[in-house]
């Protein structure tokens, strides 16, 4: 880590992290000088939506689960009972957090994607799986199993196989090969 | 049936979605202005809406499949879609997918198959 931030005067840097890349990108001849450090922070951006992610995504479903578990069985026939569970649906509070944290889970996917490769973010949100079992097993007391708990560290060593790799391949300026 | 419409249209799904952002181009950084431009630049995107739609449809063939199969039968058939997504991402997205990422990968669907079996 210290090696690289020899490699470039710390102006560099400041532009860079205020987040103007795509004007530096458009400036000429900088881009062999700063791809290591555009390397770095797309990674550390990319880490913090899927933080976002991994945390946001379990926790709407685990909010949407209990919050229809509040509302009950669905009755579809007839509609006015169908309106009426409607109607318990929606003003269910833990519905509407879960409806937002489940927005805020695409939002970060969103962003995540816009500047890393999909084969990077694809493997790392699986951690998803691991802070699920967390949520489960401190949150509503959960058994977690020990195959399962297996199964979250061998996803944990395969993301961080991955997360070893460049985050963004397809940019000619972050890329390093192909 | 289920299984290929599971795997192929939700990495299809996922992968237009990720056409879309690209094509917006990366937000350059958290301020709220410049995520609400970034995310609203991609709701414009029809690939974005493709994407959702694909999507969608693979949940519901999850679910239809989940209905008939065993869990433990499934599940696997779904960690595919790591190695499915990876290769989708390699040759229509042409990301530079090396040895170490697709070993990640491959542990991931490993992982994610031992999780979702641990958990009956």
């Amino acid at each position: 880590m210290s090696s690289l931030k020899t490699q470039q005067p710390a102006g560099e840097c400041r532009i860079l992290y205020n987040g103007r890349v795509s004007k530096d990108r458009k400036g000429k001849g900088s881009s062999t000088e700063a791809a290591p450090k555009t390397h770095r922070m797309v990674k550390t951006k990319t880490l913090l939506t899927i933080l976002v992610m991994v945390v946001c995504g379990p926790l709407g479903n685990v909010l949407l689960g209990r919050g229809m578990k509040q509302v009950g069985a669905i009755q579809f026939w007839p509609l006015t009972h169908l309106f009426s569970s409607a109607v318990r649906t929606f003003t269910t509070v833990s519905i509407w957090m879960g409806i937002g944290s489940l927005i805020a889970f695409f939002v970060a996917y969103m962003l995540a994607l816009s500047w890393a490769d999909y084969s990077w973010v694809q493997p790392a949100s699986s951690l998803a799986y691991g802070v699920a079992a967390l949520l489960g097993y401190f949150l509503l007391g959960e058994r977690v199993s020990p195959l399962r708990w297996l199964g979250i560290a061998v996803i944990c060593l395969g993301v961080f196989v991955v997360g070893h790799t460049n985050p963004s391949t397809t940019d000619p300026e972050t890329a390093e090969s192909g | 049936m289920l299984f290929s419409i599971i795997v192929v249209a939700g990495t299809a799904g996922e992968l237009c979605v990720s056409r879309a952002m690209k094509h917006v181009g990366g937000a350059t950084g958290f301020h709220p202005a410049q995520i609400f431009r970034v995310v609203w630049k991609g709701l414009l995107q029809p690939w974005l809406w493709a994407g959702i739609s694909l999507m969608a449809l693979a949940f519901f063939a999850l679910l239809g499949a989940l209905s008939l199969y065993n869990v433990s039968f499934v599940v696997p058939v779904t960690a595919l879609t790591y190695i499915v997504g990876a290769l989708g991402g390699a040759i229509f997205l042409r990301e530079h997918v090396d040895f170490w990422r697709w070993l990640g990968v491959l542990l991931v669907a490993v992982g994610v198959t031992l999780v979702i079996l641990g958990k009956g």
